[in-house]
Order: C-alpha cells, then sequence, then structure tokens
C-alpha cells in the first residue's frame, strides 16, 4: 500500500495494543510501532521511532503518538527519514483507527486529513 | 571561547551536579511530571562522560556533536530532544563563543519544545540568561526560582495545570546546574 502508519507511544503495550485493535479493521495497512525505551522502561526513543519508519513498507507515513515528548522525538525522527511522514496531533486511539479504516478502503488521503481534523486533542 | 578541553570540564562539573542532585531532580518531577527526570538526566549524562572521556575531538563542534547524540538516545524523557538539540544547534555555531552558544541554544530549546517563556520551562531560565553578555550565578538561581509560580502550560506539567504553581520546573533546576557549570569553566 502507499501509505502506512506508526504507532509511537511511551509504553511498549499501548503500542502494541493500539496496532493490535487497528489491524482488525485493516488487515493490508501496514502498521508498524515504536513503544517504550530498548530495556522496556517507558519512554520514547528516536533510534525506535526511525526503525518503525524503516520496517514499514510504505513509503509515505501518518504517524500517531501518545504525549508531547513522543512528539519531539518523532519531529527528530522526521528530519532523519528519506521517508514522508506527518504527524498528527490527534487522540492515538481514535485517529489512528480512523486513519486506517480510512486507508483499508483506499479513501483518498485528502478525506482521511478532514476526517482526522475533528480529532485533533493536542 | 571555550576548547574542547573547557567543554569537557563543563560536562564534567555538570555531570558531577545531575549526579549528586538526581534524587532532588526527580523528587521536584514528582508533583508536576511523571517522576523521572533524575533518572534520565542521570543516563543520559553517564553516556555524555562516556563518550567524551579519554576521546579526541578535532574542534568544540564536533564534541557538542557527539554530547547531542549520547543525549537524544540515552535520555529518554522530553529532555533528550531538548537538551540534545541545543547542544546540536550549540554544534553549528563553529566554534566555543559563549556568546552566541547561549542564544543558538535557546533558539533551538524554544523551536523543539514549541515553548516560550512564561510557560514554566527551561526556557524560562535559558532567556534570561542567554540575553545577557555576562550572567552570574545569581542570576541563574533567579531565573530557576522564578518558575516556581508559574503555571504551566508546556509538557507533562501542563496536564496539572494551576497544581503546578509553587513547584520548580524540573528541566528549569537542571538546566541551572547546567549554566552554573559553564560558569565554573568560564572562572
Amino acid at each position: 500500500m502507499e501509505y502506512g502508519v506508526v504507532i509511537v507511544s511511551h509504553v511498549s503495550e499501548i503500542a502494541q495494543g493500539v496496532k493490535r485493535l487497528i489491524e482488525q479493521v485493516a488487515k493490508d495497512v501496514p502498521v508498524t510501532i515504536a513503544g517504550g525505551l530498548e530495556n522496556g522502561d517507558v519512554g520514547t526513543d528516536m533510534q525506535r521511532i526511525i526503525q518503525a519508519f524503516e520496517d514499514n513498507s510504505a513509503t509515505k507515513l501518518l504517524a500517531f503518538y501518545d504525549l508531547g515528548s513522543a512528539k519531539m522525538n518523532l519531529e527528530m525522527a522526521i528530519e532523519m527519514t528519506d521517508k514522508e511522514v506527518k504527524l498528527y496531533d490527534t487522540a492515538l486511539v481514535e485517529s489512528a483507527y480512523t486513519a486506517a479504516a480510512l486507508l483499508q478502503v483506499e479513501t483518498k488521503i485528502e478525506d482521511v486529513e478532514a476526517q482526522l481534523k475533528d480529532l485533533k486533542v493536542k | 571561547m571555550l576548547d574542547v578541553e573547557n567543554v569537557k570540564k563543563w560536562m564534567t562539573k555538570f555531570n558531577e551536579q545531575i549526579q549528586a542532585h538526581h534524587d532532588y531532580l526527580s523528587e521536584l518531577d514528582t508533583p508536576i511530571g511523571d517522576g523521572d527526570h533524575g533518572n534520565n538526566m542521570a543516563r543520559g549524562m553517564n553516556a555524555v562522560m562516556e563518550a567524551i572521556a579519554d576521546k579526541d575531538f578535532t574542534d568544540v563542534p564536533a564534541i557538542f556533536k557527539t554530547i547531542a547524540m549520547s543525549l537524544i538516545s540515552k535520555v529518554g524523557g522530553a529532555s533528550g530532544p531538548l537538551y540534545g538539540t541545543a547542544f546540536m544547534e550549540m554544534a553549528k555555531v563553529g566554534d566555543g563563543e559563549v556568546s552566541a552558544l547561549l542564544p543558538a541554544a535557546l533558539a533551538g530549546i524554544k523551536k523543539r519544545g514549541k515553548a516560550e517563556t512564561g510557560e514554566k520551562t527551561m526556557v524560562d531560565v535559558w532567556a534570561p540568561i542567554a540575553e545577557k553578555t555576562d550572567f552570574t550565578a545569581d542570576d541563574v538561581d533567579k531565573a530557576v526560582e522564578a518558575t516556581k509560580d508559574m503555571i504551566a502550560t508546556k509538557g507533562r506539567a501542563s496536564y496539572v495545570g494551576e497544581r503546578s504553581v509553587g513547584h520548580i520546573d524540573p528541566g528549569a533546576m537542571s538546566s541551572g546546574y547546567l549554566l552554573k557549570a559553564l560558569l565554573e569553566v568560564e572562572e
């Protein structure tokens, strides 16, 4: 698929859980995650986010995150990757689910973004 | 004008402060954040010291870049990208001229955190100091202390809003240690 989804959370179980949830409605959308730190602690890590970008088979990525410092690490990762990544300041679970469900049925990206607009919380 | 040895000394002094006060920094972070600032900074500075001690650097930008990467990859919380960006921007200055380094660091922190002054963050310490041509330890202490009465509107502390009043911002405190460590090097 052209578009993929990346989930960034401070906690690996949250990232895994969101992935599990959205795969139910979007089995063909590539979803990769960066959750927690390497040693399992709570936090976000730029290297792990870059890895999630690379591991995603899509070249254009929609990135969703939980709290502020995840956004800062995401922005740095975006500055360092060759992929086209856009991050959304939206409610993590709802917006990742919405985006994936719409991408699964090949909705145009402009229409996906229009739906996401209502979910902006940050 | 700082040289590579000055920067090493700066980081050594800063590291001493971080390791000595890491419980206090986490304590400051507990009522208004997630209680990990001290541990995060201690972990990050251990990585920095490991990366720079006994190593040769061609120039000041080279050592700043190494410091930045260690902080970005090892701190874990918001301070990693913020301090990391500060050192990355200082690397871009091209030399060790303090009057240019501090404004560059401040601009980097503001850009990365999208923060302005008065939001109870480390910007409230960096901004008044970076604007001065000369600063004293007392200036730093006052700037740190001033965050106590502010209401947090940025970062994790903003979730507790008005309840953040009465607590020193932990990022402001650690920034205070960094800037005072610089004074010790310059003396």
